[in-house]
This record gives C-alpha cells, sequence and structure tokens, in this order.
C-alpha cells in the first residue's frame, strides 16, 4: 500500500466531483436549503393542532372553552355539527374534536358533574398523546376559573417543577436540523461511494487501473477518504453557517468533537457504500438495494424516533449500524454538551464497526476485482 | 433526389461540427461518406436522420422539409438509421428475436406480418439459428448483422448505415456487405448512406463524398478520385485532396526488418492458456512465444477470445488452465512489480475523462511510480512525441477519436513499458491516424526494443506485424509470418487467407446458404404508420422493459422482497409509543411517602427504574450520557410537609434532546403525579383535595389502544409504494441516454408519450404486486384490519404508483447520468415522504416552506386514504377529494416528463 497513490487517486475522485456541475448543486442542497427545510419543517409536538368544538350549549362558558385555543399550539378551533365533526375526523382535517352537551354550563353550576367529550384522531398518535393531556387541564382550568368567578386557580400543595434539560423549550428545530444534517451525511457518503463505484465499473475505468501498479485497498482507500472529505466539509460547513448560523441553534458542547465523531462515521458509512458498489451488478441494481439499507438506517436509528420504545430485537440489530451511534453520539455532544470522558464508547464503537466494514468490504472488493472480466 | 442539404451549420456549443454543408444525395444510390475522425461524418449522418435536430440552414429528406414536423413523422417510417458502434441501438440482455420484435411494434407490425418478415429477415443473414441468443453473446459481426435487420424490418427507403463495419472481423464484413447487395437488388429504389472508415470497402459505392473539417472536400466515384487525383488507391486519393497542412505529416510506414541478433529472448509467453466461464470455453490451450522487440499481431472475428487472452497476460483475469508468463515469470495477479514493466491499452480508451490530457499524462506518470523529479519532463516528453501540444488542457471527451487514441497510447507508454498490450487500439481510427500511430509503433519496436502484442481487425496492420496469430473460437488457429500465412493457403492477400482459415473453422456462422430466401421474399404489404398514439408502439416498449426486468431477476426479487423486509422492520421499529423510559430518583427525603411516590412512577409501564441517584454531579453525568431520560429530586422532608400540606415542589428534569420525547414525558409525568396526588389524599389523608368539578371523557378513535402498528403499517404502505417505483423508474430513460439506446427513440415513429407510458408500465405493474404483498402483510401479521373500502385504496394506490413512477421518470428524463438519478430521486422522494406528508407529524400542523411541499405531495394524500381505508372505515364516498390532488399530480408530472423529453437531439 503506497500513501502516494492513495492520495492521487483520491485527487482524482475529487476532481471528477467538481468536474459534474448537477451533483455538485445536489450536494449544496443537501446541506444548506434541505437542512433549513428539516429545521423549520418540525413543528412544536403540539402546534397547529387542527381542532373543532361541537357547542351544543351555546352558553358563556362553552364559547369561554372554544375561547381558550388559539395558535400557536392550536388552530383557532372551528365551530361544526357532529355529523361535520365526523366527516372532518375521517378526512383527517381535525385532530381534536371537543363536544360540549347541552345543558352544560346549568349542570355545572348544579353541581352535576357533566363530562364534554374529546375525540382524539389517535393514527396521529405524536398529536394525540399530548394533546389530549393539554386540553383535558386547559377545559378544566377554564372551569374552574369560571366557577370561581374569574378569580385563578390557587396553589396546588404538591408542586411538580419540570424542567427540561438541554433544550428548556423543548424547540424542535434543534432537534430537526442536527438530525437531517446526520442523515444526509449518511446518504451522501453511501451514495458518492458506492454509485461513483459502478459508474467508473460501467465505464470500464476501474480495470485500467488494475493493470497498473496499483492495489485494490489504494483504489479503496483513495475513495473512502476523499469521498469521506467531501461529506465532512459539507457536514462541517453545514452545522457552522446553517444550524448555528442561519437557524440560530446554540450548540452546547464542542463542535471538533462531534466532527471526529462524524469523521468515524463517515469512515464506516463511506466502506458500507463501496460494499453495496461492490455487490451490485448495475446502477439499477445498486438503487433498488441503497434504498433497503437507507431508510432503515435513517429511521431506526434513533433519529426519527427514540430507539428505547423499538423492539428488543430491532434495537440489538440497529447496533451494527454506525448511524445508531453516531446519532446517540451527536445527541450526546451537540445537545447535553457532553465531552470525550462521556461519549468515548461510542467512539470506540463506531471505530470498530468502521474497520469491520472496511474488513469486510476490502475482502469483496478484492474478490470482485479479480473475478472481473 | 434522396437527400438535398442546403448551407447547413451545425454547432456544438463553440466548436462548428459542420460548416455550410451543400449537398445533394440521389436516390436509389449507394453512397459513401469519407473522411478522418471527427469531421462531421456521424453528425452529417444523424441530421439526415433526424435524429439531431437541425441548426442552421435547409435540409430536405425524401422530397420535403425535414425542418417541418409534419413532414418528419411522416416519412419516419421510411427512413432507418443504424448508429456507430456495435450494436449500440440494440438491447443486449434481450434475444435476437426479441430485438427484432421490439423494432417491428415500433412500426406498427401485426404479428402475423412480424413474424414473416423476422423469419425473412433472420433467414437472408443466417441469424436464424441464434435467435433466442441474447444480443451482448453475440460477436460484433452478428450484431451488426442483426442492427441491419432491425433497420430493414420496416423497408425503409432511405438506409443510414454509420461505421456499420469497423471493429468488424473480415469474414463478416464481406458477408455483411453481401447482405446489402442482395436487400438492394431486391429493393429498388432504396437508397443507403454509409459513413465507413474502410477505404477498400468505399471503392465499391456507387459515389462518395469526402469530408474533413466539416467541410465537403469533393463528391465523385471512386475513380473520378483517382483520375483527379493521379492516384491508384482511394486511400492515397483520399490524402492527396486532404489540404497541404494535413498531408505533411503522413508518410507511407516502412517497417524495417528486426536485428539478426536479437532472436531468442522470450519475453511474453503462453502455454496452455485455457479459461472457461461456466460451460463456455472462451480460450482453449492457447500457445504462443514472442520475443523481445517483436510486433505481434493478434487477429480473430470479434469475441473469438482476444481480448481475454490479453487480460490474462495482464493478470486481470486468472487462467482456469495453463500458464502465462511475462520476462521469464509467472503472471499472477498481484505481482506489482511486473505491471510496472506493462503498459496495456484496453479497447475502451480508459481515460479519466474529467481531468485534462496534462494531468491525465501526470497521474498516470505517477501512478506508475515514475519519480517524482522526471515527471515533468516525462509528461513533456510523451506530449512531445504523441503530438498532443495543442490539446495540452482540453478534456479528453472533446478530443476526436484519434487524438484520443495517441493519448491513450501516451498513457500507456508513460512510465517506458517493455511489453505493450493494445487491444484494438486502432478501431474507428482514420487511415491518417494510424499510420501515424504506426510509425509510432514501429519506432518503438525498432529502437527501444518494445515487444508489442497488438489485436486488429485492419489487414494492412496485420501484413505491418512481425508475425501474426489468428484466432477463432478461442483456439489459435495459425501463427506465423504475414507472408508466411498467406502462402499456406495459396492466396494473393492476406485478407483471403484470413477469410479461408475462418470458414474452415466454421466461422461462417452465417454462410450464404440461406440467401435465396431473400431474393424470394414474400411481399409484405408495409402497413400505413398510424401517427397518432399507438398501444402497439407503446407496448413495444413496455415488454422491452419487462423483459429486461425479467432478464435481471435480482432486480425484481429486491423490489418485491425488499419492500416486504422493509415493512417488517419499519412496521415493529418505528414506534411512536413512548414506553421503558429509564428515570432514576434522587430521594433527599428517604420516608414511606417519598418511596411511594417512587413506586407509583416505577409501577407503571411506561418508565423503568434505575438505580437512585446519589447526587446532582451523578445526576449530571447520568443525563449527559443519555442514561437517564428523567431525572426526579424528592426534598428533604417530603414525607413530614405533604402530610402537613405545606406547599412543596417536586424538582424533574427531562432530557429535552429529543423535543417530541420531551413532551410525552412531561404530560405522561404530570399524569402520574396527578394520579399520586388523588390516591394519596384519598387513602392517606383521608380528605378529598381540589376535584374536578367536571369530567373529560378522551375516546381515541381509529386507534383505541393508541398503539403505534395501527398509525404506522398502513403509513408504510405509501412511503414503500413511492420509493421502489420512483427508483424503479428513474433509471428507465437516462439508462437509455447512458448506454445510447435511446436514438431508437428519435429515429422511428414512436412518440414520447408511447415511449414514456410505455416504459411506465411494468414499473406500475410492480408496484401493483407490491401494494397487494403490503396489504396482506398489514392485515395477516401486523393484525391491522382493514375496516374501509378495499377498492377505493386500491383505485388510490394505483394512481398512486402511477405518480410516483411519474416522479422517477422526471428525474430520469431531467438528468444527464444515473448516478445523479439516483441522488435527484432519493433526495427527491425519501426526504420529503419521511418529513412533509404526515407520516409522524400531520400536515396540517407543519410550518415553513415544508408546510407547502407538504400540501402538494401525492404522498399526503395518499396516506390520508390509507389511514382513512385501514382505521377509519372508509369508502369512495368520504376519500374522493383525496384522489383528486393524485391524479392531479400524474397529469402534471407527465405533461414535464413529456416536455422534458426531446424526439431529437439537440
Amino acid at each position: 500500500m503506497r500513501m502516494a497513490n492513495i492520495a492521487r487517486l483520491g485527487v482524482k475522485e475529487l476532481r471528477s466531483l467538481a468536474s459534474d456541475p448537477i451533483m455538485l448543486v445536489l450536494v449544496l442542497y443537501v446541506f444548506s436549503l434541505d437542512i433549513y427545510m428539516a429545521a423549520t419543517v418540525m413543528p412544536e409536538t403540539l402546534h397547529n393542532a387542527p381542532i373543532a368544538i361541537i357547542d351544543e350549549d351555546g352558553s358563556p362558558l362553552s364559547s369561554r372553552i372554544a375561547g381558550a385555543f388559539y395558535p400557536p399550539r392550536f388552530q383557532l378551533p372551528a365551530t361544526v355539527t357532529p355529523a361535520q365533526a365526523d366527516r372532518g375526523l375521517d378526512e383527517g382535517t381535525y385532530t381534536f374534536v371537543l363536544d360540549i352537551p347541552p345543558n352544560f354550563q346549568s349542570d355545572l353550576l348544579a353541581s352535576r358533574r357533566p363530562g364534554v367529550q374529546l375525540n382524539v384522531d389517535a393514527t396521529r398518535m405524536t398529536q394525540a398523546f399530548t394533546g389530549s393531556g393539554y386540553i383535558q387541564s386547559m377545559v378544566g382550568q377554564e372551569v374552574t376559573t369560571f366557577l370561581r368567578h374569574d378569580v385563578p386557580n390557587d396553589v396546588v400543595p404538591v408542586d411538580l417543577a419540570l424542567r427540561a434539560s438541554f433544550n428548556p423549550s423543548l424547540t424542535q428545530a434543534w432537534f430537526g436540523a442536527v438530525m437531517q444534517v446526520i442523515n444526509n451525511v449518511t446518504m451522501l457518503s453511501i451514495i458518492l461511494t458506492g454509485a461513483a463505484l459502478i459508474r467508473e465499473r460501467e465505464h470500464g475505468t476501474i480495470e485500467h487501473l488494475l493493470v497498473m501498479p496499483v492495489v485494490p485497498i489504494e483504489i479503496m482507500t483513495a475513495k473512502i477518504w476523499s469521498m469521506g472529505l467531501v461529506v465532512l466539509v459539507g457536514c462541517c460547513c453545514s452545522l457552522i453557517f446553517m444550524v448555528q448560523g442561519v437557524l440560530g441553534i446554540p450548540i452546547e458542547g464542542s463542535v471538533p468533537l462531534f466532527l471526529v465523531g462524524a469523521a468515524l462515521d463517515i469512515f464506516a458509512t463511506t466502506a458500507l457504500g463501496i460494499f453495496l458498489g461492490t455487490i451490485a451488478r448495475s446502477m439499477q441494481q445498486f438503487g433498488i438495494i441503497m434504498i433497503l439499507v437507507l431508510i432503515p438506517l435513517q429511521v431506526l436509528s434513533g433519529g426519527t424516533t427514540p430507539r428505547d420504545s423499538m423492539p428488543e430485537i430491532v434495537q440489538s440489530l440497529m447496533t451494527i449500524a454506525p448511524t445508531t451511534h453516531f446519532v446517540n453520539l451527536a445527541q450526546g455532544i451537540l445537545y447535553r454538551g457532553a465531552g470525550f470522558d462521556i461519549v468515548w464508547p461510542e467512539f470506540l464503537t463506531l471505530f470498530a464497526i468502521g474497520a469491520a466494514f472496511f474488513g469486510v468490504t476490502l475482502w469483496y472488493f478484492r474478490k470482485a476485482m479479480n473475478s472481473m472480466t | 433526389m434522396a437527400v438535398r442539404l442546403a448551407g447547413v451549420d451545425l454547432r456544438y456549443g463553440k466548436t462548428l461540427a459542420l460548416d455550410e454543408i451543400t449537398l445533394e444525395l440521389p436516390a436509389g444510390r449507394i453512397i459513401g461518406v469519407i473522411g478522418p475522425d471527427g469531421v462531421g461524418k456521424s453528425t452529417l449522418l444523424s441530421l439526415i436522420a433526424g435524429a439531431r435536430a437541425l441548426q442552421d440552414g435547409r435540409l430536405e429528406v425524401l422530397g420535403g422539409d425535414l425542418a417541418d414536423p409534419r413532414h418528419r413523422t411522416a416519412i419516419c417510417p421510411r427512413v432507418a438509421f443504424m448508429p456507430q458502434g456495435l450494436g449500440r441501438n440494440l438491447y443486449a440482455t434481450l434475444s435476437v428475436v426479441e430485438n427484432l420484435e421490439f423494432f417491428a411494434r415500433l412500426f406498427g407490425q401485426a404479428k402475423a406480418e412480424r413474424d414473416c418478415r423476422i423469419d425473412d429477415l433472420l433467414g437472408s443473414t443466417g441469424l436464424l439459428k441464434f435467435r433466442d441468443r441474447p444480443v451482448g453473446k453475440l460477436s460484433g459481426g452478428m450484431k451488426q448483422k442483426l442492427g441491419l435487420c432491425c433497420a430493414l424490418i420496416h423497408d425503409p427507403d432511405l438506409l443510414i448505415l454509420d461505421e456499420p463495419t469497423t471493429g468488424v472481423d473480415p469474414l463478416s464484413r464481406v458477408q455483411f456487405w453481401e447482405l446489402i447487395d442482395r436487400i438492394r437488388a431486391s429493393r429498388e429504389g432504396m437508397s443507403v448512406v454509409v459513413a465507413t472508415a474502410y477505404m477498400e470497402e468505399a471503392a465499391a459505392f456507387d459515389l462518395l463524398v469526402a469530408m474533413n473539417a466539416g467541410q465537403v472536400l469533393a463528391v465523385g466515384t471512386a475513380q473520378e478520385f483517382r483520375d483527379r487525383t493521379g492516384t491508384h488507391g482511394l486511400e492515397e486519393a483520399f490524402i492527396a485532396l486532404l489540404p497541404e497542412e494535413q498531408r505533411r505529416g503522413h508518410r507511407i510506414v516502412t517497417i524495417p526488418p528486426r536485428p539478426a541478433d536479437s532472436a531468442g529472448d522470450v519475453v511474453i509467453e503462453a502455454r496452455g492458456l485455457t479459461v472457461r466461464f461456466g460451460d463456455f470455453t472462451a480460450v482453449d490451450h492457447v500457445n504462443f512465444r514472442i520475443e523481445r522487440g517483436e510486433i505481434f499481431g493478434f487477429l480473430g472475428s470479434n469475441g473469438c477470445g482476444k481480448t481475454t487472452t490479453m487480460k490474462m497476460l495482464t493478470g486481470l483475469l486468472s487462467a482456469s488452465e495453463g500458464e502465462a508468463w511475462l520476462f521469464g515469470k509467472r503472471v499472477t495477479a498481484v505481482d506489482v512489480e511486473m505491471r510496472l514493466r506493462v503498459g496495456y491499452m484496453s479497447q475502451a480508451f480508459s481515460l479519466y475523462s474529467e481531468l485534462t490530457v496534462a494531468q491525465n499524462l501526470k497521474l498516470f506518470a505517477q501512478l506508475f511510480r515514475v519519480p517524482a523529479a522526471e515527471v515533468p519532463g516525462r509528461v513533456t516528453e510523451m506530449v512531445e512525441r504523441f503530438d498532443l501540444t495543442g490539446v495540452i488542457d482540453a478534456m479528453p471527451d472533446g478530443l476526436p477519436v484519434g487524438v484520443r487514441q495517441r493519448l491513450s497510447l501516451a498513457v500507456a507508454m508513460v512510465h517506458k513499458p517493455e511489453v505493450l498490450m493494445l487491444d484494438e487500439p486502432t478501431s474507428g481510427v482514420d487511415p491518417i491516424a494510424r499510420d501515424m500511430f504506426w510509425r509510432m509503433m514501429v519506432d518503438l519496436s525498432r529502437q527501444d526494443e518494445v515487444t508489442i502484442f497488438i489485436s486488429t481487425h485492419f489487414m494492412n496492420e496485420a501484413e505491418r506485424c512481425d508475425r501474426i496469430s489468428l484466432m477463432h473460437a478461442g483456439r489459435v488457429l495459425v501463427c506465423d509470418t504475414p507472408a508466411g500465412v498467406t502462402a499456406s493457403r495459396g492466396e494473393k492477400t492476406l485478407e483471403a487467407a484470413f477469410i479461408a482459415y475462418l470458414e474452415d473453422a466454421g466461422g461462417s456462422e452465417s454462410t450464404s446458404a440461406a440467401a435465396p430466401a431473400a431474393a424470394e421474399a414474400p411481399e409484405v404489404k408495409q402497413a400505413p404508420v398510424w401517427h397518432g398514439f399507438s398501444a402497439r408502439r407503446m407496448w413495444s416498449y413496455a415488454l422491452r422493459e419487462v423483459l429486461e426486468l425479467r432478464r435481471d431477476p435480482i432486480r425484481g426479487t429486491l423490489a418485491l422482497l425488499g419492500t416486504v423486509i422493509l415493512m417488517f422492520i419499519m412496521g415493529y421499529g418505528i414506534s411512536l409509543d413512548v414506553n421503558n423510559l429509564r428515570f432514576a430518583v434522587l430521594d433527599r427525603d428517604d420516608t414511606v411517602l417519598s418511596r411511594d411516590y417512587t413506586l407509583n412512577l416505577a409501577g407503571s409501564p411506561y418508565f423503568a427504574e434505575q438505580a437512585p441517584i446519589i447526587d446532582y454531579a451523578d445526576l449530571d453525568h447520568r443525563m449527559q450520557n443519555g442514561d437517564l431520560t428523567l431525572a426526579i429530586e424528592l426534598p428533604p422532608n417530603f414525607g413530614r410537609d405533604v402530610e402537613r400540606g405545606m406547599p412543596i415542589s417536586i424538582g424533574t428534569w427531562i432530557d429535552g434532546s429529543m423535543p417530541q420525547r420531551g413532551e410525552t414525558i412531561q404530560s405522561y409525568v404530570q399524569g402520574m403525579h396527578a394520579a399520586w396526588l388523588l390516591d394519596t389524599a384519598l387513602h392517606r389523608l383521608g380528605s378529598r383535595l381540589s376535584l374536578s368539578p367536571m369530567d373529560v371523557e378522551i375516546r381515541f378513535r381509529y386507534n383505541p389502544d393508541v398503539v403505534s402498528v395501527v398509525a404506522m403499517v398502513p403509513a408504510m404502505i405509501p412511503i414503500l409504494l413511492l420509493m421502489i417505483p420512483a427508483m424503479l423508474a428513474a433509471l428507465s430513460v437516462v439508462r437509455e441516454k447512458e448506454l445510447g439506446s435511446i436514438v431508437n427513440l428519435y429515429v422511428t415513429p414512436v412518440t414520447r408519450s408511447e415511449f414514456l407510458i410505455g416504459k411506465q408500465i411494468p414499473y406500475v405493474m410492480l408496484g401493483m404486486v407490491n401494494f397487494v404483498l403490503l396489504t396482506i402483510l398489514a392485515t395477516t401479521v401486523f393484525g391491522v384490519p382493514l375496516t374501509g373500502s378495499l377498492a377505493m385504496l386500491a383505485i388510490a394506490a394505483f394512481t398512486f404508483i402511477v405518480s410516483a413512477t411519474a416522479i422517477g421518470l422526471v428525474m430520469s428524463t431531467f438528468m444527464r447520468s444515473q448516478i445523479a438519478a439516483i441522488f435527484g430521486t432519493t433526495v427527491g422522494t425519501l426526504v420529503p415522504a419521511i418529513q412533509y406528508a404526515g407520516l409522524i407529524n400531520p400536515v396540517s400542523s407543519l410550518e415553513g416552506v415544508g408546510a407547502g411541499i407538504g400540501r402538494i405531495l401525492p404522498t399526503t394524500y395518499f396516506l390520508t386514504i390509507a389511514r382513512g381505508t385501514f382505521s377509519k372505515a372508509l369508502g369512495f364516498a368520504e376519500l374522493w377529494p383525496s384522489l383528486v390532488p393524485i391524479a392531479a399530480s400524474v397529469v402534471v408530472l407527465m405533461t414535464l416528463c413529456i416536455f422534458l423529453l426531446k424526439k431529437q437531439e439537440k
């Protein structure tokens, strides 16, 4: 293995990428606009929640309750008939429908403990949970205040002081932006190395390398460092200019430490990309295989939904995915301000995974190169 | 007049490819276009064929203006075009007969007519035996014959052939021209326009057009050319016609004899070299010995094993049997030292198209370990020696073939190897450039004692070699000096001897025995071509795509099995249930009541208690490394204060790094806290704390247990039905662009919509199979009942898959390379589908640009329909408004596709 060859072949890869304007535009897009959109699209869990009210009471209290729902948490409630409400729920126009029965106010004043009914579209799980609890307490509050003639509720004897660490206001954008950076790092590493390898194979240039004094490990390492560098630089710029700059998201921990972690992750994912590029016979096969690998990597690594709630088997399977550990250490460093003393086990695991991927890929790559006709 | 050009100009960017061409080509003749590479021959032919759009000037073909779309459509069925390159417009995985059927359908032929014509053509070309062989496994000569059959399937009045015999062995070439002659005899009035690099072929044509630098040099018969220039051969005549400056460099190639004393030192040796691919023996016990400084020619029909032999000699391929020796050492795959002494130039020029000429040379010099100090000097030396000074900063792709080939040779030579292996280095190179190339070869061999191993199809090149070896079907037939080979058969020319050897060896795979069939070809009336939308032409593309899919079973299986696997992983894996939250308590009170509070939390399925927290440092540390998602601090005197009813506060810390989960935890904790308070008040304190004066009754509809599977499984169907069909379709058009078969769209009557819809149909069908699989999986394995209308779901799924494949087609028509199409499709489908379509957060709650995207995504609406039919027991009556945007997206996307796809190359 000669370092000089690796360096030169890598520079060739970089030149090759630089000469393809469409690819450059796409790379630029995934590290800028795509991050911006992903960060700003994510609502607070309860944001603009669509709600409708069936007001069968028509009393001052019922309109008072209706008045308690306003943006940003809720959309201004629509007043609907029961039939419209059903339709709205069916079509997905409303997540919540609050049904205030006739004589609600008078029953309440007569201490008959009337009930209101809250219909929740439980297929929208994220809103269903938090929203129903929230609406419940809002209605309770309004009713209590009404009964006490507009005197606010008195102090609860045992208070629960809730604090959200690391993201006090639970801002979704913080989460969305960084997770999107991670997703795009994975996607790019796989496409840039894997698809580029297949292209070289389809055009016959890789074969030519093999009659030269170049060995497979040099070809592979060159691709990994050069494409890895592109992704790492993109990731770094994205974090500094987009996440911290444009989006103004505070980063708790050390960015360099995060980048070291990112480099380790990229090492593993670029090796994976080459592996996929080696086993796929054509670009068409690669397209399908890539999707089959990419979706689980993005969705099950803990970046979209928490890992704790996944079934055991999925959790254990995903421990071999580099992204799982990357998401973990990214959250640790960027949100919780964790230092090396805390995240080193993840670093070690990532490195081990990367080395294993590299080894297996090299073995396959060598085999494929030798049997290539 | 078949073709009339007046003042036709054509530019590629800044380069002027055709310069004021004015030309008349008479009907019923065979007309040759000759000239060096890169002078505009191919451009001219593709213009006439209508494959390339006219930029400037006037072009009349078959009596009408080709710039007029109506005329172009009208004459399209009367013109046939065979592009340059072996089988470039054919489909490699399809069999011979499938390719023919594809073209026949494009010209609207019904089954009876089609079969009749195909049998006739296959019979007359001798391809009948190979009707079921995949095109990729045919030899070059057979590919060209098949290409001709495909061009003749619709009885054209104008046949345009772009270098049909380049890279084809002499025997096949002879057979090819015999075939053309027979066809012309039976179809009077047919005009044939041929571009060729073989002057001996051109000499037999009725009329010749000599071109140079985008201009017409002369028009006339071969005899007229010779008379005008006072030369004997057409090749010399052509050189004489060239402008002075171009001619200057040209000298006759002379081969000095090899010095007698050089014999003995064997550099390359093959001993019983054999290679098998499965049952097929590609190279069969090949033996030869090549001495230092020798020029060894390697001849043979296409696919006879020449390239395979070379690959074994370079160590690219391991032999199944036998040995290859270089410099007295056995060749192994890993011998890097040996590679340093060998230069290899493969059939496809292996240059990096993204690097300039100088960068290519430098890179190769460095890789071949030329000492750093010598690199610039070496590059300069190569540039001078191979006459590349003028193009040093150009990109290889923009250079004429001849120059590219010189560059390839320079690259192969940059490390001064002792052995050069050249695999058909002069295919497609014009005579002048070829002579120049040979002068360099001679120089290398005689001056520098470089051993040269070269394969070629040109007989005049073979004659220049010291020794030649004739190969056929993996075996060496003869190995001798050119004169010896000629003499051994008692023939006058090497070509004749070569043909004789091949015929003996059964190389005449397509003997002319079947020829009479052509003469009495049954008169089949060409059905008038329908110019509107034709279902048959559409089917032609659909069937072709289906066949390709069937020949690549891995892709189809992956697409089907992959979705099932993904459904499993995702259906179980994506869980929005928040449970098993790791929490720990810092209990500063440690009384019965405080422990009761902890137990209350630990007893719920949502929370899983961890070891107690010791102090704040422990708390911080464990929160930071993600060990705890919830930490609770119970203050000192908690129990006492609660019993006394004194106000106290419990501190809780929630990990907010995942905001969504954070909020859910918040509401859980609040709920548990309230429940505990109530319980404690009732049972311990005996009093009722402020009990709510009313009830809020919550009904979770559609998913009463609020479980993820019910929410996620129906939602995964749209995601998977989007990704896979879109990706399959995304490569369909761009692949044809990259491989060159897109030309069939340009020159056949198929319309853009037929082409696109035809390509779409198989993937839509595959998508529907996927849909059925996913629905069965959802209802059986996952147990999510389909409560609503299956018909509605199926209709929506169908419309949606059409829309998804249309997204793929848009990417495919827009992008120029497959890699960009893959990238674009992933960015364009995966991210929006997961984030903006309402998979996790309802679209109505989204914000910013993403919200806008969410509202126009077809996925959003199909998600509503999928959830509606699965969980909400809905049918067409309620859900039809969601179907409208999906259907609209199909119309918009397909229109965009048709707009982006061009019926002519620009």
